[in-house]
């Protein structure tokens, strides 16, 4: 806190006032068991009963029939690129390097996409339709959350038909 | 699943702001790095501390800054016994509202006593300021009051 004052010998002229919110989180079942597949380096999602669809990760219950949703469903490693965003603009706290790609990746066999990072390809590269696959940390690095997906890398194979992701734009 | 694999986690959302403070409340802040603190001259003659950038009646611009204190008196408090985490003492104090001597309005700050039991409102305290190598420029430069005489 001190740095963001002004320096030692002259008026202060700033303050810093951060503001903070300390929360006690719980994921809950269903999403607890998603963050423990990835500690095993997998994606675990789950199938609802009456629309047969595939939620990764899953709320435990299905938004369309509102249902639980008790099937389990492991899920590969790859997946399509749905759409995605170049990141060019730094901001406070900001991880990765810029110009990166943020994308919405929707695993094979799953009907429901979430965001990734892309490396492994320059930023223009990037497009819709693209296959891409999820790069782990080391095994010995495996922990209960995304963190455990170092990032996504295309895969190489030919686009995915539009009409295969057309729905979950 | 049994409830020890649900997950729990610490989880913290935190912006960190940094404001300007303007010419009379820096100088206050200025003031309290210095280990001493301002008011300000109000168009009525008032001496105003905290400071404000303007005449709380007559908005006009506010006067030359004065020092006032370090002593004061309690004009009303109220004990915490059980501090919580983001409280300026982890042990048991006051708030406080304190009339500094040559001041014409109460500070809120705290009061450092060793029980409810030893303090009363009228009760004269005096300011005790962290040592000079840890103040910031900030309001917790002063560490709180203590009773005059050093009852604690």
């Amino acid at each position: 806190m001190a740095d963001e004052q002004t320096d030692a010998a002259g008026p202060v002229t700033m303050l810093a006032t951060p503001i903070r919110l300390d929360f006690e989180f719980t994921p809950g079942i269903a999403q607890s068991k998603f963050l423990r597949g990835l500690e095993r380096g997998e994606f675990l999602g789950q199938r609802c009963g009456t629309c047969g669809k595939v939620y990764v990760p899953s709320r435990g219950t299905c938004p369309t029939d509102g249902v639980p949703t008790t099937e389990d469903v492991l899920l590969g490693n790859s997946g399509t690129v749905t759409t995605f965003c170049v990141v060019n603009v730094p901001f406070a706290g900001q991880s990765i390097e810029i110009p990166y790609i943020c994308a919405q990746i929707l695993l094979d066999g799953a009907n429901l996409s979430f965001m990734g990072l892309i490396q492994e390809i320059p930023t223009d590269q990037i497009r819709m339709g693209m296959r891409v696959e999820a790069v782990w940390v080391d095994e010995s690095e495996l922990i209960p959350s995304l963190a455990s997906v170092r990032y996504f890398r295309p895969t190489g194979e030919p686009d995915a038909d539009y009409d295969t992701y057309k729905e979950y734009l | 699943m049994t409830d020890s694999e649900v997950l729990h986690a610490e989880h913290r959302l935190e912006y960190p702001y940094s404001r300007s403070t303007g010419p009379v409340i820096g100088a206050f802040l200025t003031g309290l790095r210095e280990g001493r603190l301002l008011g300000a001259t109000g168009s009525d003659g008032r001496i105003i501390v905290p400071p404000t950038e303007y005449d709380p009646i007559t908005s006009d611009d506010v006067g030359e800054l004065v020092e006032v204190g370090p002593g004061g008196v309690i004009e009303s408090w109220a004990w915490v016994a059980e501090p919580l985490r983001k409280h300026p003492h982890q042990t048991p104090f006051a708030w406080a509202l304190v009339t500094l001597d040559g001041a014409d309005t109460a500070l809120l700050h705290t009061v450092i006593a060793p029980g409810p039991d030893a303090l009363a409102t009228g009760d004269r305290v005096t300011a005790r300021f962290r040592p000079e190598a840890e103040r910031i420029g900030s309001m917790s430069d002063l560490e709180g009051f203590v009773p005059e005489g050093g009852a604690s």
